[in-house]
């Protein structure tokens, strides 16, 4: 018997090659080297530049490859090159961070780089048994990034918690596309589905609301949306904070855009169903992350009930469902890896060694003391509170602006309140910079030389991006054409 | 056909649910293995004879010792204090989303019209034609899990080797 292999292009999934390759050298070089080799940050670097370039020869295309299971197109190279980004900016807040624990390890980047081949594996998967493949090689990686201090309880902790509760998310999602496999007589192809949903929908319709519904629980996971949020405050707290950072940024993209393809090109036939449940999602996940976020007192627990405040908005963008909406959503996913990116880079150097200043009030006085430091901080505070003429403000407008040309007025009623609340526990830390003199003298601010670079260009690009972003908006503009909305 | 069919499917049943109820983690080990040949008697039924013997060698075997040695390593003898009984609004929860699940795959299930089955193609489930799809239209999930199990080689690892330099 003979056996055709489908044709297929390597080009298509150059970037996750160039990365995972990139991935298993670091780790034989490791090996093979008396010393640890010196210059493995630097070399993954060169490897996401090298898979920025192969995305970008992406953006202007449009189909599948290998026999229908990846999509090569603009919103996958979009999706791409943040991730890119995410990955990249955590690379150069990582190293000083690590060696402070000395554990500046090659597996760790290794494992960095594994994961964003995992993230991009999901976001162009035009098939769910390759999302879900991409998403277990981006979980398993995270998992143990998040446990890389092994020395660590708190770093213990968050490994085992988002271990355990990840598992039962991926298992819950397994099972859903599971019963949407059946319900939509036998096919698990993105495109396929709305099609064959449509025709078995007179017949299965509760199989598939069911299956439906575990799917947006799953992802509901990923994406820390309330109820499924538990999880974040204690692992955001616990990972390393160069982790913690990735985790926000890269892993909330990787699956806010996946969710959107999925709901948008599988389930357009089910909105009426999904809509009014992501409705109810995003309003709890809002109002949960900025009440609880005003009571926090350590500040990667507030940044992480702020991550769950930002999924929510994303949330309302997946809700409105339109062309804007679209783009919104990865304008905002941009918006929020620089300004988060940034934050965390502020946070490391604030809290000088080996984590010991993550209390909010040892940021008083920093406005006298270091007022680079501080200005930058207030920069980030003022995009993730979304206040012009930063680019979290930017964001929220466009998708605020989806969600009302779709007609829901009352969401955005509440996520503008919710914004309003949320400027409160932000600028609370400018205030506090600027307006209250030291408590104690935490010792010199030790300012390296990747950690403050990332930290002016964040701040730089948060207020560029805003100011223009019109570039980004044309391009992504473009690339959502793909969805027929 | 028929009654071996209801009859595997109802050891299939008793026995989960038999896993669920234990107390003790080693009587749930047990009963999870039988679960594990029923289910593989349905693959054999469904002709898809592969994936029964991946579900005996794999499932009942490999990953079977594996719950066998954590269970072994984690609490040898019965545990001293009574095991903290789940609160009762976890216990309502639960039912219900059992309950709503199964009332929803039912109705799912039972506008479907089910054919009587003719006879299958000759070699439907076994390696062969498994094979055929892993390096057909499979082929890049397939290589895409190699990746997945690296990562999850690299992982552990990281978190379990003695002393990383």
């Amino acid at each position: 018997m003979s056996l055709t292999i489908p044709t297929f292009s390597l080009a298509s999934i150059g970037p996750w090659l160039t990365l995972s390759v990139a991935a298993i050298a670091i780790l034989v070089w490791d090996a093979l080297s008396k010393e640890r080799p010196a210059a493995v940050p630097a070399v993954s670097l060169a490897a996401l530049v090298i898979a920025a370039v192969q995305s970008l020869t992406l953006l202007g295309k449009k189909g599948t490859d290998f026999a229908g299971m990846v999509y090569v197109d603009g919103f996958t190279a979009l999706a791409y090159l943040i991730l890119i980004l995410g990955a990249a900016l955590t690379i150069f807040l990582s190293w000083r961070y690590l060696e402070e624990y000395g554990k500046n390890l090659s597996e760790y980047y290794a494992l960095l780089l594994f994961a964003t081949t995992g993230m991009m594996i999901m976001v162009a998967g035009a098939h769910l048994i390759m999302i879900f493949l991409g998403l277990e090689v981006m979980s398993i990686a995270v998992y143990v990034l998040a446990g890389f201090l092994r020395e660590d309880l708190k770093s213990n902790e968050a490994a085992m918690k988002y271990l355990v509760l990840g598992a039962f998310s991926s298992a819950i999602l397994l099972f859903g596309m599971a019963l949407i496999y059946g319900a939509a007589g036998g096919t698990l192809y993105l495109n396929e589905l709305a099609k064959k949903l449509a025709v078995t929908k007179a017949v299965t319709q509760p199989l598939i609301l069911l299956g439906l519904g575990l799917i947006v629980v799953g992802f509901g996971f990923k994406v820390a949306a309330v109820p499924f949020h538990m999880w974040t405050p204690d692992v955001y707290e616990g990972a390393p904070t160069s982790v913690t950072a990735y985790m926000a940024v890269a892993v909330k993209a990787a699956a806010v855009a996946t969710f959107l393809r999925v709901l948008y090109v599988s389930f357009p036939g089910f909105a009426a169903d999904w809509t009014w449940l992501l409705w109810g999602l995003a309003v709890a996940t809002m109002t949960l992350g900025n009440v609880v976020a005003i009571a926090q007192t350590n500040i990667k627990r507030m940044l992480a009930y702020s991550s769950i405040a930002h999924a929510g908005y994303l949330l309302v963008g997946l809700v409105a469902a339109n062309q804007l909406a679209a783009v919104g959503i990865l304008y905002y996913l941009l918006a929020y890896t620089l300004m988060n990116i940034g934050a965390f880079a502020a946070i490391l150097l604030v809290s000088r060694q080996q984590d010991r200043y993550l209390n909010i009030y040892d940021y008083c006085g920093l406005g006298r003391q270091h007022p680079g430091l501080a200005a930058a901080m207030s920069v980030f505070m003022f995009a993730l509170a979304g206040m012009p003429p930063t680019a979290g403000f930017v964001g929220k407008l466009y998708i605020f602006a989806a969600a009302v040309q779709a007609g829901y007025i009352w969401l955005v009623i509440l996520a503008v309140m919710n914004s309003l609340v949320s400027v409160y526990y932000y600028l609370r830390i400018t205030v506090l910079m600027y307006m209250r003199p030291a408590e104690a003298d935490l010792g010199p601010v030790s300012f390296t030389p990747a950690v403050t670079a990332t930290l002016a260009a964040t701040a730089l690009a948060v207020v560029l991006v805003g100011i223009f972003p019109g570039w980004f908006y044309d391009l992504a503009a473009a690339s959502v054409k793909i969805f027929s909305l | 056909m028929e009654y071996l069919f209801y009859s595997l499917a109802a050891v299939a049943l008793i026995s989960g649910a038999l896993v669920v109820f234990q107390t003790h983690p080693l009587r749930s080990a047990l009963w999870l293995i039988v679960n594990f040949f029923a289910v593989a008697g349905l693959y054999l039924l469904a002709h898809a004879e592969f994936i029964a013997a991946i579900q005996i060698i794999v499932y009942a075997g490999a990953i079977m010792v594996l719950f066998l040695f954590v269970i072994m390593l984690l609490n040898l003898r019965q545990p001293e204090e009574e095991l903290a009984r789940p609160r009762l609004g976890l216990k309502i929860a639960g039912i219900t989303v059992a309950v709503l699940s199964a009332v929803l795959i039912g109705m799912g299930l039972a506008k479907v019209v089910l054919k009587p089955v003719t006879e299958l193609p000759v070699g439907l489930g076994n390696t062969e034609s498994v094979a055929r799809l892993l390096f057909t239209d499979y082929l890049l999930p397939f290589e895409v899990t190699s990746v997945l199990l690296l990562v999850a080689i690299v992982g552990s690892v990281v978190l379990a080797k003695a002393k990383l330099r």
